[in-house]
């Protein structure tokens, strides 16, 4: 057996996404040491992915945006159940951190009269989202990922190198998996354990703090537009050491993901081929969404197809059309469409870009859009149609933290951020709003964490070997049965059974399925069996995942039975409707110790809205949303557009 | 639509391997890096591979197929005939780590070397106006996934391991490119870098770098040629040296 590498860090940083990235370089900043770790290679997380936009209210093509109005929208677009410090904060950060991103070297499209260009976005009130193209995910990551490596060479140049990169203060871990938390006798984190791919060899990070940054969880359901690093690990791995996980029942559908070739089912359509013009139809050609306008928004989108139309030009005085409304509700109509008989031949709806702009217009501004349809649909998005459905885009859920600094609840020295941390999207995230989230939070969680880091002075929590040997052992068991399930097929049941009963439309008794059959899954998945040795194995790491993409499923599924209503990412059959007692509660997973692996789930009641942030609505908007109980302490003059 | 395809893939690693035979049902519409997945799901379990956006996005599904880089998740099987044996072998110019993944950290190291953007003095952050047409030259060369196609088929390394000390390759020329056409990027004499810490002088405008680059990046004529043509400028032409001086850069 070989030993076990061991690297000591001031903070570790589990994610290499746009989160962790920023994270990283908050933390160094500071003057710590910084050790990142990472599934795949370095600029491959999937941050990369991102089409659309970060969204930062700059003003720079509407001078009317401020955070304010960014503040309400994100509000608006999670239903109120959001975390409203970390939606305060994102509001009013988010500009800087776009800008600042620009110092690293980042290029974004421009205005015309050279600043950052804007684009409209669901849910969005004004042009908000900063782009390039449908790259700007790529944007992100490789400028963070250069800003890294110039971190490296000035730590060369200080200790007298030349050229070239240091990596004594900074490092990359890239294709290595942390499997474990590890804590000392108080319960503080003092690092994690993990594997390299390639060789399978085995490490321990020591680390006082550790920021969790690993995204999402969306590789637990049959269609998605994630990719195979979203298994949930972070979520598993901070419920495993303790901490708690909050609005894990919402889970976020994009409304357009392709349907056809089935071998690309899930991949990602952006939004902004809607915030660029392009309206949804249905199999008779109608412009179905306007049928689909809920209540709450029904004074913020145009009545007509005209109004809707003169919006893109003359948003002042006209209505948003209502194919901009957030995703949960575009989702929801395209499912009601289809289920009503009137989808597209392969089980979806038709996004028309074709007929609405110019050839030249659709090149410039979605070509990677373009590229993916023809490459892979033979589908010329300039001359015809896509066919789009509903696809598992992003969690809501995450582990519970700090909004000022990104600390986890219940754990010392756990801090978390980006899509794997809960509370700012509330039950629904806005498009956009999550490159933005990765900036704030982790640069915030960065911060926190050097602080906390500098406020222990000498006194490291140690790592307890009893730990070490335990992680070893479970992460090599299913290399060394011979025998036992196979991972890719227990994969593949699990996925169809979150698609087909925790899916977009819920209800009580799929629920109680669902959770049954996790159950079984998860005894079988005692007996997960890995062929091969070690050496880059990805039946091995499958195997691994699987515990994570268990766990997490489990979170969701019981969280969705428990919420006796609709709400954003969370839509029930037998409780449509949104109910305002459930708005003021958060729903909070735990792994008890001693509860034998169940996950248990309490309420907790949301702290109440600061006065000067609920002035920013109007009493007429909060009715919607809040309960009476709580309205009754709202004066009649209160509040409204500013 | 379904049928058996004849796959051949290779597997093992640094010490050795072969290409091993495999009989594959082929779906409607899939792509050869669906059919990979289901090998490993069915038959090889352990078969090593690199994917993650399966949308030509991340650029990590790079190998070679009959003989040809390409990014697996973008070849659809439509291009071959149902009795065309398909053959999937890992890139050529970096060492195998195990079956379809090689090792380029040689990409990262070289990622390394080059200096960083450099913030223009005085220029507070949100302040920064650069012209659409400005920013587009660099933004072209910003589309690049990392694939590493274009450094693998350069045949200044490709076969050639002694030259990978010197030379960069065409992803870092098109990185030292970006860098100097920037408007607002402090750094001086990337071209001079390029010379001088890259190699560029190596390459002898093949175009096979831009012939495989997914992203249809113009390397060679956006990049290398007018890098190569401003370094001989710079070097003899003294008006360019004295306005050099003055600007500061370029
Ligand atoms: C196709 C697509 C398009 C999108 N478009 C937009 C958009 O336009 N605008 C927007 O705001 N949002 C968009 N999103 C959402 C957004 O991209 C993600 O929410 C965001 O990038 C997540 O960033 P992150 O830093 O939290 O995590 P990621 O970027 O996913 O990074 C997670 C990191 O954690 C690592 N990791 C995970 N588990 C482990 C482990 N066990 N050990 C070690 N490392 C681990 C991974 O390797 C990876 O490096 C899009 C998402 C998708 C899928
Ligand atoms: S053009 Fe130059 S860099 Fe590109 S492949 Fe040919 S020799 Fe290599
Ligand atoms: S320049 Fe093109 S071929 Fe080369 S790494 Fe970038 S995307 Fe790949
Ligand atoms: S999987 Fe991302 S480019 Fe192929």
């Amino acid at each position: 057996m070989p030993e076990i590498e061991t690297h000591s860090y001031d903070v570790l940083v589990i994610g290499a996404g746009g989160a962790g990235l920023r994270a990283a370089i908050a933390a160094r900043q500071e003057g710590l040491s910084v050790g990142i770790v990472c599934k795949s290679l370095f600029g491959k997380a999937h941050t990369v992915m991102a089409e659309g936009g970060a969204a930062a209210s700059m003003g720079n093509v509407n001078p009317h945006d401020n955070w304010m109005v960014h503040f309400r929208d994100t509000m608006r677009g999670g239903k109120f159940l959001n975390s409203w410090r970390m939606a305060e904060l994102h509001a009013k950060e988010a500009p800087d951190r776009v800008w600042e991103l620009e110092t690293y070297g980042a290029l974004f499209d421009r205005t015309p009269e050279g600043k950052i260009s804007q684009r409209n976005f669901g849910g969005h009130e004004y042009p908000r989202l900063a782009h390039v193209g449908d790259r700007t995910g790529l944007e992100l990551i490789r400028t963070m990922q250069q800003k890294i490596v110039s971190l490296q060479q000035d730590d060369a140049r200080a200790a007298g190198q030349q050229t070239g990169a240091s990596h004594d203060k900074l490092r990359v871990f890239a294709e290595t998996t942390i499997t474990e938390l590890l804590r000392d006798e108080s319960g503080a984190v003092a690092g994690a354990f993990g594997y390299r791919r390639e060789d399978g060899g085995l490490l321990v990070f020591r680390a006082p703090a550790v920021i969790i940054a690993t995204g999402g969880i969306g590789k637990s359901f049959k269609v998605t537009s994630n990719s195979w690093e979203y298994t949930g690990d972070g979520h598993a791995l901070a419920l495993r050491a303790g901490s708690s996980l909050i609005n894990m029942e919402f889970v976020q559908f994009h409304p357009t993901g392709m349907v056809w070739p089935p071998s690309v089912k899930g991949i990602l359509v952006t939004e902004s081929v809607r915030g660029d013009g392009g309206v949804l139809r249905n199999s008779e050609g109608k412009r179905f969404m306007f049928d689909y306008v809920p209540d709450v928004f029904r004074d913020q989108y145009a009545k007509t197809e005209d109004e809707g139309d003169r919006w893109y030009t003359d948003p002042d005085n006209n209505k948003r059309p209502p194919e901009l409304l957030p995703r949960d509700e575009v989702a929801r109509a395209i499912n009601s469409e289809v289920k009503a008989g009137r989808g597209s031949p392969h089980g979806g709806v038709f996004l028309d870009i074709a007929s609405r702009r110019s050839k030249e217009f659709i090149l410039r501004r979605l070509p990677s859009m373009h590229h993916q349809f023809m490459e892979l649909a033979d589908v010329d998005i300039t001359r015809e149609p896509m066919e789009v459905g509903p696809t598992c885009h992003y969690v809501m859920g995450g582990i519970e933290v700090d909004p000022d600094t990104g600390a986890a609840a219940r754990v010392p020295g756990l801090f978390a951020a980006g899509e794997s941390s809960g509370g700012m999207h509330g039950s629904n995230r806005l498009g956009g709003n999550s490159l933005s989230d990765l900036l704030v939070f982790g640069r915030r969680a960065g911060l926190g964490a050097a602080e906390y880091v500098k406020g222990l002075g000498g006194n490291r929590p140690a790592v307890p070997e009893a730990q070490v040997a335990a992680a070893e052992q479970v992460a090599l068991a299913p290399l060394q049965r011979t025998e036992g399930e196979n991972p890719y097929a227990l994969h593949a049941e699990l996925q169809q059974t979150m698609n087909d009963l925790v899916g977009i439309i819920r209800n009580a008794d799929e629920m109680q399925q669902a959770l049954d059959r996790l159950d079984t899954l998860k005894g079988r998945a005692q007996h997960l069996a890995a062929a091969g040795d070690r050496r880059f194995n990805p039946g091995w790491h499958l195997a691994l995942d699987l515990r994570n993409m268990l766990a997490v499923s489990e979170c969701v599924a019981r969280a969705a039975l428990l919420r006796q209503e609709s709400r954003g990412g969370h839509t029930r059959d037998d409780f449509p409707a949104m109910r305002a007692e459930w708005r003021a509660k958060n729903l909070v997973c735990t792994y008890p110790e001693g509860g034998g692996g169940h996950v248990e789930i309490v309420e907790q009641p949301m702290v109440p809205m600061r006065e000067d942030l609920l002035a920013l609505f109007e009493k007429k908007e909060l009715a919607k949303y809040l309960t009476d109980a709580e309205l009754a302490t709202i004066p009649e003059t209160h509040g409204g557009d500013k | 639509m379904t049928y058996d395809a004849h796959f051949r893939v290779w597997r093992g690693d640094a010490d050795g391997g072969d290409l091993q035979d495999f009989t594959v049902e082929v779906n409607e519409g899939e792509v050869v890096l669906d059919i990979i997945h289901r090998l490993q799901a069915t038959q090889a379990n352990d078969l090593a591979v690199r994917w993650n956006c399966k949308a030509g996005k991340c650029g990590s599904c790079s190998a070679e197929i009959n003989g040809r880089p390409r990014l697996m998740c973008m070849t659809r099987m439509s291009n071959f005939t149902e009795d065309e044996t398909v053959t999937v072998t890992p890139m050529r110019t970096f060492p195998v780590m195990k079956d379809l993944v090689t090792d380029v950290s040689f990409n990262y190291v070289k990622a390394e070397q080059i200096p960083a953007f450099a913030p223009p003095e005085g220029v507070a952050p949100g302040e920064y106006r650069m012209a659409q047409v400005d920013v587009q030259r660099s933004q072209e060369f910003r589309k690049c996934i990392e694939c590493f196609m274009c450094q693998n088929v350069c045949h200044v390394i490709r076969d050639h391991e002694e030259n990978k000390e010197a030379f960069a390759g065409p992803r870092f020329f098109i990185r030292a490119a970006e860098l100097d056409m920037h408007p607002l990027d402090a750094g001086t004499d990337r071209a001079e870098f390029a010379r001088d810490a890259q190699g560029v002088g190596m390459c002898n405008i093949t175009k096979c770098c831009t012939e495989v680059c997914p992203e249809h990046i113009k390397i060679t004529d956006n990049a290398i040629i007018p890098m190569k043509e401003r370094v001989v400028d710079r070097r003899y032409d003294p008006l360019t040296i004295l306005a050099r001086k003055v600007r500061g850069k370029k």
